[in-house]
């Protein structure tokens, strides 16, 4: 099978978590549409480490990981402390700091 | 031998710690161990003077090397003494004369409850001037020449309670700190110039150095000795000085402090052989200060500050000398001996009359005093004879032989210089016999029941007779075979210069201006009574009352012109320099205000700023690749 369906395949994973993080309101489901744009990249460098046959894609999407699974403990631990002080997990609400 | 040269300096320096650290318990003793330090240090000075004399000329220059003060690369300023026969003549003219006006002191400053301090001051004095004379570089010299300038502070202000002497001293400090900026750029210029400050390299190295330079040097140490030795135009600290316990008077103007600039100019004689533009200067200072301090001392009635204008005058005489090159330099020197005998002889007479007066200072207030201070009549006396170069005293000698020297400078500058040192003979004589015919003759003009006039003890007059018999010998001792020229020549090198008048024309002229100016001041004040108060007098008189309105001129010019200097600045400084600096400042507040805009609080519209960029930037990329 041809490489390059894979690349097209990250390519709509990729808008459609970005799309997701710029129009959907709740923390959760941008959260996750973040994890599906970086999913989305690993398939990219994987595809490309099989098209350039070499492990640098391979070995970079490891590190994707361990970065997204440390990113999830964080991110879901804010998420949750936010939930219960406001009883909401709307993005747009978490704007205190502005002017 | 050379070990003993720290000595001389150590002596008062030592002095000057102990009184000055040691506390009361030193009150009763403080100022016998001043006076031993000080006679100590002479007594080095006369063992090293014994040795010197035994070797032959060129071999008499000593030298002792202590350590490295600041060794930073090639670099190198060392803390080393030159002893040769100039610093020789000093050293003992500084310690014989001091030890004599410590001694003197003892008596003077009996009833005064700070006389400790006093002597710890009169002790450093001593101590930074030997350290000026003794220094083998600039750069030593300069601590020399700080520290006299800090010790003339504290003594002419050693009265503090007294607003004007407070005041006085403040003034000296300042008006040297003029000329101190003047040595220093010019130790900074000769470090450039010669990459040294030692006296051997640098005045060694004149010969093959642009005339240029060496002119911006030579006027350079010509303001420097300005500052220290009263010329003009950094006159204006003399006069005030008198302030300070008459000791101090007679130790500034005899051994210590006004002589320094003389020694800076003769020390540095080379600098000024190689430079004849800052030569003429010299010679231009000495001539108007020698004219400028006889004028100003016929008018003063304070018998300190009429003596003042004649030591302004008399330095005035020296600077000249020294400004005429190596046919004067010897001469500038015998006269600074000279002068030191008498000026120091006279002001000590002077004290000694306040002393018997309850502390007035108003020549009108005293007359007929001979007859009541008889030891003090005697030896002010020899010392007035001396200073008018009476013929066969010091000062005849000395003198005679600057104005024949200023002659010998040929061509029309000769005869202007020759003239106005022969028209400030004639004026020292006028002014000298005022102060004479004031003080000792005439009628009494003060009031004998509160006025007990009485001659000082002997503390105070034995110093008073040592100096009277130096003021009537010096100098046919020095004159003898040419014995001080002699002396000096290996140092300040000597030429005999050819006067267009001869010898015995000047010797005859100087006499007859000396009788013209005596016998116009005893038409003036001994013929007839002086009047108790002071008269009018003319427009020439009453701005010599106000020293020629040397102050005057210094306020206008420098105190009113540098207020509204700073005014003008400070005003620039808020409108421009303010202005620019503040309304940057200004503008970025503004536009980080409209930036502040873009921060929403809305984590989504960051999210589409942060995909915009990423967008911007792989589009960059793509067409960087493309082109």
């Amino acid at each position: 099978m041809n490489p390059v369906y894979y690349l097209y395949l990250a390519a709509l994973l990729f808008t459609i978590g970005a799309a997701g993080v710029l129009i959907r309101r709740n923390a959760i489901v941008v959260f996750m549409c973040i994890e599906l744009m970086l999913n989305a990249c690993n398939l990219a460098f994987v595809t490309f480490s099989r098209m350039h046959g070499n492990l640098d894609g391979q070995i970079i999407a490891f590190f994707t990981m361990v970065v997204a699974a440390a990113e999830v403990v964080v991110g879901l631990a804010i998420i949750v402390s936010i939930f219960r002080t406001r009883h909401t997990a709307s993005v747009d609400d978490a704007s205190l700091m502005k002017l | 031998m050379e070990n003993l040269i720290a000595l001389l300096v150590a002596a008062p320096l030592v002095g000057a710690a102990l009184l000055l650290c040691g506390g009361k318990r030193l009150d009763r003793t403080g100022h016998w161990i001043g006076t031993l330090l000080a006679v100590a240090s002479f007594a080095v000075g006369v063992a090293l003077f014994a040795d010197m004399l035994g070797r032959s000329a060129d071999h008499r220059a000593m030298h002792q090397y202590l350590f490295s003060w600041i060794p930073v690369g090639g670099f190198r300023a060392d803390v080393a003494f030159q002893l040769d026969q100039l610093s020789m003549t000093f050293v003992l003219l500084i310690t014989g004369v001091g030890s004599l006006i410590h001694i003197y002191s003892i008596g003077y400053m009996e009833h005064d409850e700070r006389r400790r301090r006093f002597f710890g001051y009169l002790n450093l004095f001593l101590a930074a001037m030997l350290l000026l004379v003794l220094a083998d570089n600039y750069l030593l010299l300069y601590v020399g020449w700080e520290g006299v300038g800090l010790a003339s502070y504290l003594l002419i202000g050693f009265w503090q309670h007294k607003p004007s002497a407070a005041t006085a001293a403040k003034k000296a400090f300042l008006v040297n700190r003029v000329g101190d900026m003047g040595l220093s750029i010019a130790i900074m210029l000769m470090f450039t110039t010669f990459g040294t400050f030692a006296f051997g390299p640098v005045l060694a190295a004149t010969g093959a150095t642009s005339e240029g330079k060496l002119t911006a040097i030579g006027l350079m140490l010509l303001l420097a000795a300005c500052g220290k030795s009263a010329q003009v135009p950094l006159q204006s600290w003399l006069g005030d000085a008198m302030e300070g316990p008459t000791p101090v008077s007679a130790l500034i103007h005899a051994a210590t402090m006004v002589t320094a600039g003389v020694y800076l100019i003769t020390r540095s004689g080379a600098v000024f052989n190689a430079a004849p533009d800052a030569q003429l200067a010299v010679v231009v200072v000495g001539a108007v200060t020698l004219l400028y301090g006889a004028i100003v001392g016929c008018a003063k009635d304070d018998i300190k500050k009429a003596l003042a204008g004649s030591t302004m005058s008399q330095i005035g005489y020296m600077v000249l000398a020294a400004g005429l090159g190596p046919i004067g330099y010897a001469f500038a020197i015998m006269h600074l001996v000279t002068h030191g005998f008498f000026k120091a002889g006279l002001f000590l007479g002077a004290g000694s009359v306040m002393h018997g007066m309850n502390d007035e200072v108003d020549m009108r207030k005293y007359g007929g005093l001979r007859k009541y201070m008889p030891v003090t009549f005697l030896t002010f006396g020899l010392g007035y004879l001396a200073i008018i170069g009476f013929p066969g005293l010091s000062g005849f000698f000395s003198k005679d032989k600057i104005i024949e020297a200023a002659f010998a400078k040929g061509g029309t500058e000769g005869w202007i210089l020759g003239g106005a040192a022969l028209l400030g003979a004639a004026v020292t004589a006028f002014y000298m016999t005022r102060v004479m015919l004031m003080t000792f003759f005439g009628e009494k003009r003060w009031d004998p029941k509160e006025t007990h006039p009485h001659e000082s003890p002997k503390i105070m007059t034995v110093p008073m007779i040592v100096l009277a018999v130096g003021s009537v010998f010096a100098g046919g001792l020095f004159s003898i075979n040419e014995s001080f020229v002699t002396w000096l020549e290996p140092v300040t090198s000597f030429a005999h210069g050819h006067s267009p008048v001869s010898a015995t024309t000047v010797t005859a002229s100087t006499i007859v201006v000396l009788l013209l100016g005596v016998g116009t001041a005893w038409l003036m004040y001994g013929r007839k009574p002086v009047p108790a108060l002071a008269p009018r007098g003319s427009l020439l008189t009453r701005a010599a009352r106000r020293d020629l309105l040397q102050d005057d001129f210094n306020d206008l010019v420098f105190v009113r012109g540098g207020t509204h200097l700073t005014t003008t600045l400070v005003q620039l400084d808020r409108s421009l320099v303010d202005g620019a600096v503040n309304g940057t400042a200004a503008s970025m507040g503004g536009l980080s205000s409209l930036l502040r805009r873009l921060q929403t609080g809305f984590v989504r519209s960051y999210a589409v700023q942060m995909l915009g960029g990423a967008a911007v930037l792989v589009a960059a990329t793509l067409l960087m690749r493309g082109v």
